[in-house]
């Protein structure tokens, strides 16, 4: 109920008086958002704008043989009507592919289908109008002539001889696949007292962001220059692509990004209705905007997590793991999504799996095939909750057999806090984690035996609750290991630009963005620290590519770490630099002196010498009163990128209580907790509502969100009422505890810490059900999302 | 002979508005394209989202879901004119102080949900507040923090008990 | 998704409704529009005329008469959930109200439109025919009564005609010997029921009398189980849940399978049926 305690920053190189570090700062962006009136691009409207919709392909799999647009081009208010064909003139196409995933293939993606369409919902089409509606209304006049091919939409049989290719000029629906072994899993599975195989499922599901896609493109053939209004995650990265496939120079083309409704991921990649409307924008000179209203975003934007896992732990009967092994095989749609690939998923699974755990043998494949369905790319947590929830599932069916406690299991396999830096067997490497200690905070915040008594007492009168668990291991902060080493051209670097303004206020500008998680307040904090002015003082500016630094955007949780380094060099660049013209002016020592609080202190006493906003006056309105030689420099730039680490791992745990309804299937979720560990703390409230944020969002996936396809390719519940989001009357109160294990390879030390809620929670759901349903003998379920139906038939009452 | 366009008289946000519209234009959209009032949002147009809540005649509607023309002689406020007006000023800080908004897409449609309930009065319990904000969705909160912000709000507007 | 282009036309009476519909090839009437107005954005819908009966005086009123509660077609949920005429009358509709939804839709949506549209997964049209209830309909040629019994012929197809405007409903008040019984099942709070049981009964003796069982999110329409109805008349709980298997063959849809439908329908009628059978109401 209260708001989250601060917690002192305690590490002696952020010291700093006045210090925000560790400070649960409200967000200064918030009145506006709370007063409706932000900026989201939805919001915006230009002069002469208009507005496109898509005529999109009813099939899985057409050919397109012909397309009449007579009709639609005299409808009341239409402006263009545009095929694919006539689009490719001004827009070229592309393939998801990138180097350091070996033998990934894909093929060329078109911003409008040209031949052939395939995947129910592809744009075929464009209506450009003065209004969406008659937009839609011109669609529905187009008329498009489509030779129906059989569709690929059973992952299982992709592969299969008889299956037809979807592009024949790549040989096979493969799209990549990773092998990999490590230890002796043979011999660990030998050696093992019982072997626990199994097979995960786990329903495709997707973002439904609350804002849907939004995109304004505004050519201005005067100044040959492409301004896009876009909710991106990352601006550098689309003015990189949209400069590359318009024959553009990227400094002719500006990327804005103000207020975005929610993306988790949904937003960072590139879509080829949003890439046609960029084109459409050139095409005609004039500004043109695309929403993608609900329906089209369930079969557009990506969607993400269809695996099937076949699975396999070997388990001594001391508890201790001797072996893991996956088979994962993933459908994607017709294409890997562009710039990021769709096999990154996949690639997650096989270095993410047995993570927090000592065992030395590990065997995995990974296959990802081609279907004719929507596609699917990186969502929150990429990965992360499969191979959490497959791990996590076996380890507690481990324990299970050999009649173990699930905490004690865990006790004697979770990599011993003081094994670091080491690397797991799939290759990662780890330079700080914290399971035990999180383990024990948790064990702790839950009373977990007390919880026992609870489950044990209650099943004596016929009711069943179930207590879950999942350890987990988090990517954030990557380096250029992620993407930019197979040719992408995204940011692994980022920069913070800082300038005292002519009234002594500090004005910063950076390159990651902000999407509701915080990333402008931890900048803002974490410069208002550095520096020495009170955090009312300082501006963040983000989401302009003509007017930040350049850099990655958000995602991957990268914000914090790798904006919040940026930001802190850049805060003790700048006061170097304050204090040198301080010293100039005070002709005193520039070491004798500190900003503190918005003014030049003497450092030993505190005692103020000279207000930030007459040192400014001076400097910007005075100079002729400075000595001779001396040119004030109130501005700094800093940019960092890690290099110690091609990954800054995080991990935690988490806990799910829930009762299972016997008769109806029905799960209720009485109480969630996660412990983590994401280094340094900036703002330990937007922590605790990130993880609060993201264990949510697993909780869907676990038990409500499925996208559901039938066999010839067909969404059967693209809309909201069919799929279900998690709402306020099905989700429990979520207490969050914290462990911190700093980086080093930064000065302030923060990790990141916004997927890691959604990497835990669907495993720690998952093996409650199974806690509570075990002593019923009931089969372990495996798959997700876990409906009254799958529970009903796991207990074989249907 | 039916019309398709009709001139309207409605009163936004206490200011008179005079316009022609389409019949088939919802009120949402109308506030946000024909008088700028974005800050009422599109989420799904149809129903179940909450993002578009607008007041008409003083009671919560689903603004994707009511069509401009309906509101003819109709008094309509939306999350700009309530809070011009103060009336959801310690509930807004309430938000802010506990980041009960993330993005801030769902909150002027959780705001005025909220509000509603509250004008009732008394204490509602935790599931009392989760079952009144159960349209309105949000993906970026999980909800607790603005089930906190909620339970203080009315908790300090019924004297501060506890 | 925006609605394909219609005509709006505001209706000052109810013979003035039924004139402008009746003037036009295919009309269709909007009182709350919380299903019509969605159906018209997703083009699932294009009538050429909207015809709005919402200022049409004398449709929102709830009466006791003659041992019948009459309540006007365009009485909104939440005031039916403030009635304190339906509490006592119609506790059945009391029990209901609250699953219906969420606030801003039962703000808008009326008891008339849940009525006529039909959808087989609401609660007020099984809760109608749980009661017995009777359609008061105004047409072309006059009113007209239907039973409540009659009144669903199949899926969104009521005993309404494309010119028909649906009055009032009206239902057998309630007395000491009335009990009702409600259920349902939904993933999430306010969503339609993946299944659900409207129950009603007389009870004078040690058995009920008069059992009326009608499950909802099972079927095409409201579902009335007849042969459990009979079991459960003649006291015995476990046969009148065994007689579901005569009774009700629901079909597979995207929340849940015809077994699992099945399976919870038992649940319900487990969970309502000793409130039937019981003193207590």
């Amino acid at each position: 109920m209260k708001i989250t305690d601060d917690v002192p920053s305690g590490l002696s190189a952020l010291d700093r008086p006045n210090s925000y570090i560790g400070r649960s700062v409200p967000r200064p962006n918030l009145a506006r958002l709370t007063q409706g009136r932000g900026q989201y691009v939805s919001d915006v409207t230009l002069p002469r704008m208009a507005h496109v919709a898509f005529v999109r392909s009813p099939y899985a799999h057409a050919r397109i043989t012909a397309i009449d647009t007579a009709s639609a081009k005299t409808a009341p208010g239409v402006l263009a009507v545009v095929t694919g064909a006539e689009l490719s003139n001004v827009i070229t196409p592309w393939v998801g592919v990138l180097t350091h995933l070996k033998g990934i293939k894909s093929a060329p993606q078109h911003a409008i289908a040209v031949e052939r369409a395939c995947w129910q919902g592809e744009a075929v089409c464009a209506v450009v109008a003065r209004s969406r509606a008659e937009a839609e209304d011109g669609c529905e006049l187009v008329n498009v002539t489509y030779q129906e091919l059989p569709a690929v939409t059973d992952a299982e049989t992709a592969l299969d001889p008889g299956t037809p290719v979807i592009h024949p000029e790549l040989g096979d629906n493969l799209t990549f696949e990773r092998k990999h072994e490590a230890g002796d899993p043979d011999k660990g599975f030998a050696d093992a007292d019982a072997v626990v195989e199994t097979t995960f499922v786990f329903g495709r599901h997707t973002g439904v962001t609350n804002e849907p896609r939004a995109i304004i493109a505004d050519w201005n053939p005067g100044e040959a220059r492409l301004t896009v209004y876009h909710g991106t995650q990352a601006p550098h990265m689309m003015q990189n692509l949209f400069a590359k496939h318009l024959g553009l120079e990227e400094h002719q083309v500006r990327v804005l990004t103000k207020d975005v409704g929610g993306s988790f991921g949904i937003k960072v990649h590139t879509y080829p209705d949003e890439m046609a409307t960029v084109a459409l924008a050139k095409l005609l000179k004039r500004p043109v905007k695309f929403v993608a209203d609900r329906i089209e975003s369930f079969v557009t934007d990506i969607h993400a997590r269809d695996h099937r896992v076949k699975a396999k732990i070997g388990i001594k009967n001391d508890g201790v793991i001797t072996a893991f092994e996956i088979d994962d095989l993933t459908g994607i749609g017709p294409y890997s999504v562009y710039p990021r690939t769709s096999g990154i998923e996949a690639n997650q699974i096989v270095n993410l799996t047995g993570g927090p755990y000592t065992c030395p043998n590990y065997r995995a494949r990974a296959r990802v095939v081609f279907q004719n369905k929507n596609v699917m790319c990186q969502y929150r947590a990429v990965g992360h909750p499969i191979a959490t929830a497959v791990t996590e599932g076996l380890v507690e069916l481990a324990a299970a057999r050999i009649g173990m406690d699930p905490l004690e299991i865990r006790r004697r396999n979770l990599i011993p806090d003081d094994s670091y830096p080491c690397a797991a067997p799939s290759g990662i490497k780890f330079e700080q984690l914290s399971h035990h200690e999180s383990l024990a905070h948790l064990d702790a915040m839950m009373n977990y035996a007390c919880l026992r008594a609870e489950q044990q007492r209650l099943r004596a009168q016929g009711i069943h609750r179930g207590i879950g668990f999942a350890a987990f291991i988090e990517v954030t902060n990557p380096s250029a290991a992620f993407y930019g080493v197979g040719g992408a051209k995204i940011s692994a670097q980022d920069g913070v630009t800082m300038k005292l303004d002519a009234q002594g206020a500090l004005i910063c500008q950076t390159g990651v963005t902000e999407q509701g998680q915080g990333a402008e307040a931890v900048i803002a904090q974490v410069a208002a620290s550095a520096f020495g002015v009170p955090i009312e003082r300082v501006r963040v500016i983000t989401g302009d590519t003509d007017n930040t630094p350049y850099g990655g955007g958000t995602w991957a949780s990268r914000a914090a770490g790798i904006g919040g380094e940026a930001a802190w060099q850049a805060g003790k660049a700048l006061r170097a630099n304050v204090l040198a013209c301080a010293a100039s002016i005070l002709q005193a020592k520039p070491e004798s002196l500190d900003i503190r609080n918005g003014a030049v202190v003497d450092a030993a006493t505190g005692t103020e010498r000279l207000p930030l906003h007459e040192l400014a006056r001076i400097a910007y309105f005075r100079p002729d009163t400075l000595p001779p030689g001396f040119q004030a420099e109130l501005m700094a730039t800093r940019h960092y990128v890690p290099r110690a680490w091609p990954f800054a791992f995080t991990n935690g745990i988490q806990a799910s209580y829930l009762e299972v309804d016997i008769d109806t299937g029905f799960v209720t979720l009485l109480k969630h907790w996660c412990v983590e560990d994401c280094g340094t703390i900036i703002n330990p409230q937007l922590v605790d509502e990130q993880i609060r944020g993201g264990v949510v969002q697993g909780l869907g996936g676990a038990l409500f969100e499925h996208c559901l396809y039938d066999d010839r390719g067909q969404m059967l519940n693209g809309n909201m009422a069919d799929y279900l989001v998690p709402m306020a009357a099905e989700m429990p109160d979520i207490e969050v505890g914290h462990v911190v294990s700093p980086t080093a390879d930064s000065e302030l030390g923060a990790k990141g810490a916004g997927e890691a809620g959604t990497a835990g929670a669907p495993g720690a759901v998952m093996n409650a059900v199974n806690d509570a349903l075990r002593p019923l003998g009931a089969q372990p379920i495996t798959e997700m999302p876990l409906t009254p139906g799958v529970i009903l038939r796991a207990l074989g009452r249907v | 002979m039916s019309e398709r366009f009709h001139d309207i008289v409605l009163t936004v946000n206490g200011e008179e508005v005079r316009e022609r519209v389409d019949a088939r234009k919802t009120i949402v959209d109308f506030l946000r394209e024909d008088l700028g009032l974005t800050g009422s949002h599109v989420g799904c147009e149809h129903g179940v989202c909450g993002a578009c809540t607008v007041r008409v005649d003083g009671i919560i509607v689903r603004g994707c879901l009511m069509l401009a023309v309906q509101c003819d002689g109709a008094r309509i406020e939306t999350i700009e004119g309530v809070s011009d007006q103060g009336e959801i000023a310690d509930l807004q800080s309430a938000f802010e102080t506990r980041n009960a908004l993330q993005c801030g897409y769902c909150t002027p449609g959780m705001l005025l949900t909220a509000q509603e309930l509250l004008a009732r009065g008394g204490l509602p319990s935790r599931e009392e507040i989760r079952a009144h904000l159960s349209g309105n969705y949000c993906r970026c909160t999980g909800y607790h923090a603005i089930v906190d912000a909620v339970e203080a709000v009315a908790q300090a507007r019924s004297g501060g008990r506890r | 998704m925006k609605p394909a282009p219609f005509a709006y036309e505001r209706a000052r009476s109810l013979d003035h409704a039924i004139e402008l519909i009746g003037g036009a090839e295919d009309a269709r009437v909007l009182a709350g529009g919380q299903s019509l107005i969605a159906t018209l954005n997703m083009r699932l819908s294009r009538p050429q005329l909207i015809v709005d009966i919402n200022r049409v005086s004398g449709l929102d009123r709830i009466t006791l008469r003659d041992g019948y509660l009459e309540i006007g077609a365009l009485v909104r949920y939440a005031q039916a959930e403030r009635s304190a005429e339906i509490a006592a009358h119609a506790p059945l509709f009391a029990k209901a109200l609250p699953f219906i939804g969420h606030p801003a839709i039962r703000n808008r949506g009326t008891i008339g439109g849940s009525i006529a549209f039909g959808d087989p997964a609401a609660e007020l049209p099984a809760c109608f025919v749980a009661l017995d209830g009777e359609a008061v309909i105004a047409g072309p040629s006059g009113t007209r009564v239907v039973k409540a019994d009659a009144f669903y012929k199949g899926l969104f197809e009521t005993a309404l005609t494309p010119r028909d405007v649906l009055t009032a409903i009206r239902l057998p008040a309630a007395t000491g010997e009335t009990r009702t019984g409600f259920a349902e099942f939904a993933r999430r709070h306010g969503d339609y029921a993946m299944a659900g049981l409207a129950a009603t009964a007389r009870t004078s003796g040690k058995t009920p009398s008069d059992v009326r069982l009608v499950f909802f999110g099972v079927g095409t329409a409201p579902v009335r189980a007849r042969a459990a109805e009979a079991a459960l008349a003649a006291g015995d709980i476990e046969a009148s849940v065994a007689a579901l298997a005569k009774d009700l063959d629901p079909p597979d849809d995207v929340q849940a399978t015809g077994a699992v439908k099945r399976r919870l329908a038992g649940v319900l009628l487990k969970r309502v049926a000793a409130g039937l059978m019981g003193n207590a109401s």
